[in-house]
């Protein structure tokens, strides 16, 4: 004779099952086609290369991962640190860095426009922000090369006003990276800005006048720490694509300005040497994981002091 | 002070955000403005036309890229929709159990990856599997579509579910309902502007994905989007701002449609 107690705990282990069942298709599509392919890439960057890309199959061995830092000379096997692997990664970092604080300097006014509107007009303007987030992002790197190039908006401008003679060359460098970078993913730091804007009690703010603070003192000591959790999501959201941004160099930059994913890339098609491509892939994305980690660390130490 | 003091107010901030504004909105305008330009360049106007849009319509090349597209496109959304639609039943309105964290990070696993990452683990995957089979169609972008569509579907889906509540399936259970009539008669209509707001936004992401298709497809198989990166290449006419013009008026109609449909409450 089963008890009530023993029907009921029947009954739970029965919609845990239901649950694991219905849960099976989306997990399986994404282990198939998302998550397994990570771990045969891994597999892949201690494998020897193949003469014509692709790899030998099943035959082991650490250059992927040793091309990915160093040179070894065709005549006299000297070693070297491989500087183009080292001056792409740094540019990526530092393009990546460099675009994250820009947004974050437009971001954070125009984040604070939308938040101190009434209410009724906030969706509006946050709907405008969202509309070009929306769009592919092909679409908006095109549309930032038609400004950038040398018969673009900016040279034409500059033209007639006769503060240039001939025009300057935006167009492959990294100032057009950047540019095209900041472009794209600032929509990224102003939603998560306005997030926490928009809770922000404004009484906080008049006390500090009342106490006869500046409009700059209110900025830093009040408004500033009270949205940081926002701060740090929105440059966390916008580091992460930048350091993987593959459309924006390769349209702007070209082979001049190259970043990670361009070199990656490279190493699948004229490169034809897998397990670096592989390696560099990993490395990508544990400098990516680490972002996060410190994200996840800030996020959950920040909820906790300010409540 | 002669003037009414706000507190809310920041020195600067207004114009940046306007600023802010008028430079997100320059290079699209400028983009859309050329489109109809009835002259070969982009960049000097010689009067309005419709050319650009008549030849983009008339390119082969365009209208099966668009085709397929599309095709990939609501497939993917349709599959990864079902999908995400179970996962989301399956990981909300219950108290913690085995395996519910583990299901929430591998769900939203796609996210975390940058693209090229994943698009370079899938050439590896799938150039291997075409060497043992042989087999080298659209199975592959369609696998790979709706893997990453699963994450963006199952958001909106779970976002309904967590607002809706128990008691009426309850009450339909009390009434001899079985599980199924159950959710046919009152979960799903319930959820439904959830699974339409997800299928919309999957349809969108798959039909804007440049960087994963570009190393998964075959010869053979351009999507939009990778046509008009190969086109970026050369020398550009006013027929990609009109491809361009096109796309991005499908692109608003569905984040405005989307847009109503998250707000309306349950």
């Amino acid at each position: 004779m089963a008890t009530a107690g023993e029907i009921a705990l029947a009954a739970v282990k029965r919609d845990i099952r239901n649950r694991w069942l219905l849960s099976v298709p989306a997990l399986v599509i994404i282990a198939l086609a998302a998550i397994g392919p990570l771990f045969v890439m891994l597999l892949y960057s201690f494998m020897v290369k193949g003469d014509y890309g692709d790899v030998k199959f099943g035959q082991f061995s650490f250059d992927g991962w040793f091309n990915v830092f160093f040179t070894r000379d065709i005549f006299d096997d000297t070693l070297t640190f491989a500087d183009a692997h080292l001056s792409i990664l740094w540019r990526s970092i530092s393009l990546s860095l460099i675009t994250t604080v820009t947004t974050l300097f437009f971001g954070f006014p125009t984040a604070y426009f939308i938040a101190t509107r009434p209410q009724h007009q906030r969706d509006t303007w946050l709907f405008v922000v969202t509309i070009p987030f929306w769009t592919n992002i092909l679409i908006r790197t095109f549309a930032m090369q038609e400004v950038l190039r040398n018969e673009g908006i900016i040279n034409s401008a500059l033209r007639a006003m006769h503060i240039i003679d001939s025009p300057i060359q935006i167009m492959f460098t990294n100032w057009a990276v950047l540019f095209g970078m900041v472009y794209v993913y600032l929509p990224l730091m102003v939603l998560p800005l306005y997030a926490s804007m928009e809770k922000i009690d404004f009484r906080l703010v008049e006390a500090g006048y009342d106490l006869y603070a500046t409009r700059l003192q209110v900025l830093r000591r009040i408004i500033i720490p009270l949205v940081k959790p926002g701060i740090i999501a929105g440059s966390i959201l916008v580091f992460i694509p930048s350091l993987g941004a593959y459309v924006t160099p390769r349209v702007l930059g070209g082979g001049k300005s190259m970043m990670l994913g361009n070199l990656i890339e490279l190493q699948f098609g004229q490169g034809r040497d897998w397990p670096l491509g592989a390696a560099l892939s990993i490395t990508l994305m544990v400098v990516v994981t680490l972002a996060l980690l410190v994200y996840v660390r800030n996020a959950s130490r920040g909820g906790g002091g300010h409540g | 002070m002669a003037k009414s003091f706000s507190v809310r107010s920041q020195p600067g901030f207004v114009f940046v955000a306007l600023l802010c504004f008028f430079l997100l909105y320059l290079p699209i305008a400028t983009l859309v403005f050329y489109a109809f330009n009835a002259g070969v360049s982009v960049a000097v106007w010689e009067g309005f036309s419709l050319r650009w849009f008549q030849s983009a319509m008339n390119n082969s090349e365009v209208q099966e890229a668009t085709l397929r597209s599309v095709f990939i496109a609501v497939t993917a959304a349709f599959l990864s929709t079902i999908a995400a639609t179970m996962a989301a039943l399956a990981t909300t309105r219950t108290p913690d159990y085995p395996g519910l964290t583990f299901k929430y990070a591998f769900i939203n696993q796609p996210l975390m990856v940058p693209e090229i990452v994943t698009a370079v683990a899938l050439l590896i995957v799938f150039s291997r599997i075409k060497v043992w089979t042989g087999y080298s169609g659209i199975g592959y972008l369609l696998a790979a579509h709706t893997a990453f569509c699963i994450p963006f579907a199952y958001l909106p889906i779970r976002a309904r579910l967590e607002n809706m509540d128990l008691t009426l399936e309850r009450a339909a259970a009390d009434l001899y309902a079985t599980p199924w009539n159950t959710f046919k008669r009152v979960t799903l209509p319930l959820l439904w502007p959830g699974i339409l707001a997800g299928f919309m936004l999957a349809f969108v992401i798959s039909l804007d994905d440049v960087v994963i298709t570009e190393f998964v497809k075959s010869g053979g198989q351009e999507t939009l989007p990778t046509y008009m990166l190969g086109q970026l290449r050369r020398v550009v006419t006013p027929e990609i701002n009109a491809i361009s013009t096109v796309f991005l008026a499908i692109s608003i109609l569905f984040v405005t449609i989307f847009f109503f449909l998250n707000r309306k409450k349950v």
